[in-house]
């Protein structure tokens, strides 16, 4: 009896160690979602602005740039995946790898090729587990990115990207490239919810165009004399200015995404810790209990045998 | 007199905004200064540029922006940079020290040359201001 209470007794005091490294972890996470949160919105007036440089240049510039047209065969296709560096953080990584998995499936079923391109280590990690070739892996970032991360993941893809405009009239430059751009992050919605989607960035989809036509249209409602569309002077070119603006563009989103991703993963696992912490809370309160009947036991065990004793010796005529 | 609404956003973060009397700014066409009325134009920075942003009865904002835009219309100005740093913001010590590190590396790939102009331009900007 006296065993299994010191067993219990050591067993509380780890759980209850253990918790205080759930709570810390769930502090942590608690501040850096705030954080995350505030980086996502300082990036968010530079997406306003290159997305409204970029629709105006659309409608003065010829669509005809690499980046921005459809490729008839599209063969290889990149897949970017951004994923935590660390655990603890609940099913967020899950959740990508899933959304992953599907995506890899339906760009299968077009017949398209899949290649693999992974940020943090808990994708790269999934992967080479599996056996699973990734073109590309960036770690160590996936908490607090900042551009430059953004920047280079995006120079590789659009490099191969660029390499894939060639692969089906006879491959001139020698390098496998891709001909669609596809990401899959975790959306950051609310502190209680967290969507893996998935988009394809390239050959880029003019959705925030249309939308930003939206704005015009609502303005224009409002006030008939920005009827006329701005004509713009461009130094230099047009066409030299979507050269150089649409890799900008791409890094931006990457960039978008990647803070997502960081303010989901760290609301991700303020929450697993949270229930950790509460589990390792209520382990305790059981074990302590447990340890209090044991305890108890003892005791009356421990007075029975002497009453016992006592009566045995009354009833035997002796004296106490 | 009119003044011109200037909005100076970085990817990371925005830098600066407000009311401004002229915008110089370098494109790689050539120098370009842009006062209110201005007919809207795009422009792409040079790389390692300087932008001035003159304030009324202020001093003068000197900026180094790096791998940047330059977007006029009837609204204002904006300018777009990769990185932006306020004159007064700058390090000298660190940007000459990130310079001749960039200067001495024996391999000059783009991520040097890159710096190098990051460099310059950060000390182009702290110069004109001091």
């Amino acid at each position: 009896m006296a065993a299994s209470l010191r067993q219990l007794r050591r067993r509380i005091r780890s759980t209850r160690s253990t918790k205080k490294i759930f709570s810390a972890q769930e502090l942590i996470a608690g501040a850096r979602i705030v954080r995350a949160q505030n980086r996502v919105e300082a990036s968010k007036p530079y997406a306003r602005e290159i997305t409204k440089v970029l629709s105006a240049l659309a409608s003065s510039a010829s669509l005809d740039h690499p980046l921005l047209t459809e490729r008839d065969k599209p063969g290889r296709v990149a897949v970017l995946v951004i994923t935590s560096d660390r655990g603890f953080a609940g099913s967020y990584n899950v959740n990508v790898l899933r959304r992953t998995e599907e995506l890899l499936a339906l760009l299968r079923s077009e017949g398209k090729e899949p290649v693999l391109y992974v940020v943090g280590r808990k994708g790269e990690t999934y992967y080479r587990f599996r056996d699973r070739p990734m073109v590309d892996t960036w770690t160590g970032f996936s908490e607090q990115p900042a551009y430059s991360d953004a920047q280079a993941v995006g120079s590789t893809l659009i490099e191969a990207f660029t390499a894939g405009e060639d692969d089906d009239t006879g491959n001139a430059d020698g390098i496998d490239g891709v001909d669609e751009l596809h990401i899959v992050y975790t959306e950051f919605r609310s502190l209680l919810s967290q969507v893996p989607v998935a988009k394809r960035m390239a050959p880029l989809e003019v959705e925030e165009v249309e939308e930003f036509e939206h704005e015009r249209e609502d303005a224009q409602a409002g006030n008939r004399s920005s009827d006329v569309p701005t004509s713009y002077e461009f130094e230099p070119s047009a066409e030299a200015l979507l050269d150089a603006l649409l890799p900008k563009y791409i890094s931006t989103r990457i960039y978008a995404a990647m803070l997502e991703s960081a303010a989901s993963e760290s609301a991700s696992r303020r929450r697993a810790m949270k229930s950790a912490s509460d589990n390792a809370e209520e382990l305790a309160k059981n074990l302590s209990r447990q340890a209090n009947a044991a305890r108890q036991a003892g005791i009356t065990q421990e007075i029975s045998e002497i009453v016992g004793g006592a009566d045995a010796l009354v009833s035997s005529g002796s004296d106490i | 007199m009119a003044t011109l609404q200037v909005e100076l956003v970085a990817v990371e973060r925005r830098i600066w905004s407000g009311e401004a009397t002229m915008v110089i700014a370098r494109t790689t066409e050539g120098e370009l200064g842009v006062l209110p009325g201005h007919a809207p134009l795009l422009g792409e920075l040079a790389p390692g540029g300087v932008v001035t942003i003159r304030v009324e009865g202020g001093e003068d904002l000197v900026v180094a922006a790096h791998g940047g835009f330059l977007s006029v219309t009837e609204q204002g100005v904006s300018i777009l940079a990769e990185t932006a740093e306020i004159s007064t913001e700058i390090d000298v010590e660190r940007a000459r020290e990130a310079l001749r590190r960039a200067e001495s590396a024996s391999d000059d790939d783009e991520d040097t040359l890159a710096a190098a102009r990051r460099a310059q331009s950060r000390l182009r900007a702290a110069g004109q201001a001091a």
